[in-house]
């Protein structure tokens, strides 16, 4: 047992690799809260336009749509980093990680906005359109309000697993939580930093996992 | 133009990668068979506890998921693959992969399984057993079947993610097709192999996704 402790929560190791650990939680909060707010808002504006329902603007929606959520943000992440230097496109180990998992974020909630669009009756839309408020509005004013509502128990499933993803960080150089600690795990060769690691996503995500658990209970219990 | 379909759309490069690359899908393929069939029976125990009336059998499934799903699997990946052999447990990179997406899985699809079993109504287990099925037996030609059908979508698209999730074990040097890839870039210099994964996982992935739409949308309906 004291090997075990001496090993994976070393107190000499834990107080040298505090700073760097906090360093990047930072570094991750700053990537996630970018990623979720460029996200959502794309998704959400991928949404409005492909309920104007123009044919060639929506099979683009689509096939994006599709893409994003097929591909493994991985994949992508690395042709972005390894592959466009070489068409003189240089982007930083961040803007990579922040493009991809926005990119990513924004097609699946396209897909739940689009998703709670959909369940709007279509009563609702044409009497929108006939009390006079123009196909806009009505979107704005009465579609809008539904679909965000039934979206946010699936989106804020989304964006936890998403955010999770700027771990991915890690294998460009991108110094967040789990590179950090990485990093520390070789200079102290410890496994102390890892464990440093795993409390720091578990106090970050633990909230906001039992948050969408209450979420999800809650919306339960309205439908019966 | 050219110089962009010289550095992504290869065709030479991408014909010289193909054996590799088809021997990376392959690990690949056994990865997902492994992890989608251990998570898909993990998950459905953890979620029978988590349905369970014991309190203590509840509150260990509920932490189970909560833990697993808070935690990020590359995190997890790296703790089991460089943290365990610190405490004397080496695993190889194939095994640490499988566990570690293993606890991931198995939470996400116990969230599924759960909100499926309780799409069953209650009257059913009721009757079930009134006619003298056992628990087993009520759950197994009842209640699952038609749990299951109530989630099939969100089944589906759990393991969409789980095909997408195994390109993470390329950071810990399994040789699955995400890695391949690499490999035959830093070879040739050429992001086309990169390209050419990204192709092979649309082909696997993209009727997945479509499908979960289509799914949706009935749902919907």
């Amino acid at each position: 047992m004291d090997r075990f402790l001496e090993t994976f929560l070393n107190p000499v190791v834990m107080a040298q690799y505090t700073p760097d650990i906090i360093a990047g939680i930072w570094v991750t909060l700053q990537i996630a809260a970018a990623v979720i707010v460029a996200g959502i808002l794309a998704g959400l504006a991928l949404a409005c336009l492909r309920s104007y329902g123009v044919k060639t603007l929506n099979f683009f929606i689509i096939c994006y749509a599709d893409i994003f959520r097929a591909l493994p943000p991985l994949v992508v992440i690395l042709i972005l980093y390894f592959g466009f230097p070489s068409i003189g496109i240089q982007l930083s180990g961040p803007m990579v990680l922040f493009l991809v998992l926005a990119a990513t974020l924004a097609a699946f909630a396209e897909e739940i906005f689009w998703a709670g669009f959909s369940s709007v009756e279509k009563g609702q839309w044409e009497a929108g359109i006939a009390t006079g408020l123009g196909f806009t509005r009505t979107l704005t004013y009465v579609a809008l309000p539904q679909a965000v509502r039934l979206a946010i128990p699936p989106l804020v499933n989304r964006v936890l697993a998403i955010t999770k993803m700027t771990a991915l960080g890690s294998a460009i150089g991108v110094s967040e939580i789990l590179s950090s600690a990485t990093t520390a795990q070789s200079f102290s060769g410890s496994a102390t930093p890892l464990t440093m690691s795993v409390a720091a996503y578990l106090v970050i995500f633990l909230p906001m996992v039992v948050f969408a658990r209450w979420l999800e209970s809650r919306t339960a219990w309205k439908k019966r | 133009m050219d110089i962009f379909i010289d550095q992504f759309f290869n065709i030479d490069i991408m014909r010289q990668s193909l054996p590799l690359m088809m021997s990376g899908l392959w690990m690949t393929l056994k990865l997902c068979s492994a992890v989608i069939l251990l998570g898909l029976i993990g998950g459905l125990f953890v979620a029978l506890g988590n349905m369970s009336e014991r309190r203590w059998l509840r509150w260990i499934s509920i932490a189970y998921t909560d833990l697993f799903r808070a935690l990020p699997p590359l995190v997890l990946l790296i703790f089991i693959y460089a943290g365990l052999p610190f405490a004397g447990v080496n695993i190889s990179p194939f095994y640490a992969v499988v566990i570690a997406f293993l606890l991931n899985n198995s939470s996400y699809y116990a969230e599924v399984y759960r909100a499926g079993l309780i799409s069953v109504a209650k009257g059913q287990w009721e009757a079930a057993q009134s006619t003298g099925l056992s628990t087993v037996q009520t759950l197994a030609h009842v209640v699952l079947p038609q749990a299951i059908r109530n989630v099939l979508p969100d089944l589906l698209s759990n393991t969409v993610e789980v095909v997408k999730l195994t390109s993470l074990a390329s950071v810990i040097s399994l040789s699955e097709l995400l890695y391949n890839a690499g490999m035959a870039r830093s070879v040739t210099y050429n992001a086309s192999p990169l390209v050419l994964a990204a192709l092979i996982y649309l082909v696997l992935l993209w009727p997945l996704v479509r499908l979960v739409s289509h799914f949706q949308r009935r749902l919907a309906a």
